[in-house]
């Protein structure tokens, strides 16, 4: 059997075409979960506002990207928008864009969620005992609000990495891609690429994903157990 | 108090049990006649819930001997589910069914497990529900009614099965001071009836006045058993006078 | 920017075919998950031995991995060892797989959300292991769930987006031949958001009014 499956990898340049894909993902994933995150908290802090107007703006914000499926958001940015506005967007840009979107809506709710969720008798215990407006964001506020929102951020975080796999199919050259010209060129010599590849891909996905879900659930039955 | 059957219920030898490496009851000894009313009294932490917890399966012991009626209830193939319906127990956090009404939590037992006929179960909760005085409450679901209300509903729902003892565990700790005395009154005048019970509780002046002995307990061990009156007015032991102090201010 | 609505109008039989596509793949992939869910919760609860090590595997394995690689692989890659499975089957195997394991979490905090003192009160009036699940256990465990479940239901509904990767001809597919083809970028895209928001949307608030209904039963506020 000279054309063992999982050969597939060492031909060539294929690990190195697939890291650099990987490479492409992980960028997506990257900009989108940090720009995304720090638009999220600030979203999330104003949409404790007691502005029924404010709270319904963030609140329609986030369930467009409820009911709408993320990869429906991709072909309106992708093929919608460059149409309208006449301009030609790479599929990578779209990604990023989209992505940094959704992840602002979904971190919005979960700061809010966290900063809600205070008790306010903690707010007046550290009145009492003298805290300044500022001190009693140090001392009490944040790193109990920082304790309810990591868990769901990093989960958010989890799901984006997954979600990225859907970029493929608005043409982005990622590590998905990179796999299937793989299995594409490699169709006459080694038959059994594609089963090999998608199940490295599997196999990759989960390695990245695993450690991250796990880290979510510790800390949260660390702090909220 | 005078003229009880002298019918062993229930016998307790030499029972031991231990959470890991805690001893939690040490060498445990009682025996409860037909009719008897027993308190049980102590510390915190001392063994007392544990104790009755293991009278009706929900802990299991490593050690000592418990009958009913002369059977063992040690035995690996004892059927609890057959027992438990001879020995009723009412918990302190009333533990009602939460999505049922308050008939349908007390007919739920006698239906479904002793399989009687739904109508005569109605007549019996329909007495007892009146007895307590809640009969206007039968459909109205556990979180409409107040904790007094909820506990003298877990009474009625143990009852209804026709247990010959009932196991009281500290049922008045959850509930607020006003909703106490209805609570107690329950429990006495199913006392008066002759009604076997043991009874573990914080209420001292209702122990006094509804057991027939006292058993005080202490670090899992029994440290003496008397007569009520006995107890309050000149225990027998110092740990126990020491326990009473506490009350006093 | 004006909208060719003869096109749209044109478009509608198509259009109407993908989304039926669409709702039966969600229904199956729904149902199946459900399924899956629920045996995959009880063996949780019951803490069978080899089966718990099964499922909990299982629950990791298709969380932790996206959809689309899920269904590449059952499409693509098992035809090359051999076995050969339709779109369809193989969407509806990949959102089961997928579903339930989303399923199973939520079935699973539900039973646990039913307090230990609920089954000792249970015990105490004599009630067996079975006939305490029935009548204590699964109706409080099923309120809790409800939230999960329905939010799990939206979820698979719009996960089933991605199985126009596998050539299912669903709303995605369509919308890109269309676009492909015509040109007619705007119209096929505004066909394709409002059909996915009027599937979803009444959902959406279908499950928002259940979960009040649900917490008044339970709670009574």
């Amino acid at each position: 059997m000279q054309n063992l499956g999982i050969s597939v990898f060492l031909k060539g340049r294929n690990l190195i075409r697939l890291f650099e894909g990987l490479i492409v993902t992980a960028r997506i994933a990257f900009i989108a979960i940090i720009i995304g995150s720090l638009f999220g908290i600030i979203l999330g802090v104003i949409w404790t506002s007691k502005s029924k107007w404010i709270r319904s703006i963030c609140r329609v914000y986030l369930e467009l990207f409820r009911i709408i499926p993320i990869l429906v958001w991709l072909f309106i940015m992708y093929f919608g928008v460059t149409t309208v506005l006449n301009i030609d967007l790479s599929g990578e840009l779209v990604s990023i864009i989209v992505f940094t979107l959704w992840g602002a809506a979904e971190m919005g709710d979960i700061v809010r969620g966290a900063l809600e969720s205070l008790p306010k008798h903690q707010i007046e215990s550290g009145k009492a005992i003298g805290l300044s407006f500022w001190g009693l964001y140090r001392y009490i506020l944040i790193p109990q609000a920082v304790r309810r929102m990591l868990p769901g951020a990093i989960n958010l975080a989890t799901r984006m990495v997954k979600t990225t796999s859907l970029v493929v199919l608005i043409g982005v050259i990622d590590v998905i891609k990179v796999g299937q010209q793989i299995i594409e060129t490699s169709r006459i010599e080694v038959p059994t690429a594609s089963f090999w590849v998608y199940g490295f891909l599997f196999v990759l996905y989960f390695v990245i994903c695993y450690p991250l879900s796990i880290l979510s659930r510790r800390l949260e039955n660390k702090w909220n157990g | 108090m005078l003229n009880k059957e002298d019918e062993v219920l229930l016998e307790i030898k030499g029972l031991y049990k231990k959470f890991d490496d805690m001893t939690v009851l040490d060498d445990v000894h009682l025996s409860v006649n037909k009719g008897e009313v027993v308190v049980i009294l102590g510390p915190s932490g001392c063994g007392k819930s544990t104790l009755l917890r293991c009278l009706n399966g929900l802990e299991k012991i490593q050690g000592g001997e418990i009958k009913y009626r002369n059977k063992s209830l040690v035995d690996q193939d004892v059927n609890w589910q057959d027992i438990r319906q001879h020995i009723g127990m009412v918990f302190q956090n009333y533990e009602l069914f939460s999505h049922m009404t308050v008939i349908e939590n007390i007919l739920l037992g006698p239906v479904k497990v002793q399989k009687r006929d739904k109508h005569e179960v109605m007549e019996q909760a329909n007495q007892l529900l009146d007895r307590v005085g809640l009969l206007d409450r039968k459909d109205s679901y556990p979180r409409q009614l107040s904790g007094g209300q909820k506990q003298r509903i877990a009474i009625v729902r143990a009852l209804c099965m026709n247990p010959e003892i009932m196991l009281f565990d500290e049922v008045t700790a959850s509930l607020d001071p006003e909703m106490v005395r209805e609570v107690l009154d329950v429990i006495l005048s199913l006392a008066k009836q002759g009604m076997t019970m043991l009874i573990v509780t914080h209420e001292l002046s209702f122990a006094r006045a509804v057991a027939d002995k006292i058993v005080f307990i202490d670090k899992g061990k029994i440290c003496e058993i008397s007569d009520p009156d006995e107890f309050f007015i000149h225990p027998k032991t110092e740990r126990a006078q020491h326990f009473l102090n506490k009350f006093q201010y | 920017m004006k909208l060719n609505w003869q096109f749209i109008i044109d478009s509608l039989p198509l259009y109407w075919e993908a989304a039926w596509t669409t709702l039966k793949l969600g229904f199956w992939g729904i149902l199946f998950s459900l399924m899956i869910g629920f045996i995959c919760s009880i063996v949780l609860y019951f803490k069978v031995n080899v089966l718990k090590t099964v499922v909990n595997i299982y629950i990791e394995l298709s969380r932790n991995t996206p959809i689309l690689i899920q269904l590449f692989f059952l499409y693509f890659g098992l035809t090359k060892v051999g076995i050969a499975l339709s779109e369809t089957t193989c969407a509806i195997i990949g959102l089961s797989f997928l579903g339930g394991s989303y399923m199973a979490e939520a079935f699973r905090s539900g039973l646990e959300a039913v307090g230990k003192t609920q089954l000792e009160s249970g015990l105490s009036i004599g009630l067996s292991k079975s006939q305490l699940v029935r009548y204590v256990v699964l109706p409080q465990a099923f309120s809790v769930s409800v939230p999960s479940i329905g939010a799990n239901c939206i979820f698979l509904l719009k996960e089933t987006s991605i199985v126009g990767a596998i050539a299912v001809v669903d709303l995605m597919n369509v919308t890109k031949d269309l676009i492909g083809m015509y040109y007619q970028t705007l119209e096929a895209l505004l066909m394709l958001v409002v059909i996915y928001l009027v599937m979803i949307l009444p959902l959406s608030l279908v499950l928002t009014w259940l979960e009040r209904k649900v917490r008044y039963a339970e709670f009574g506020n």
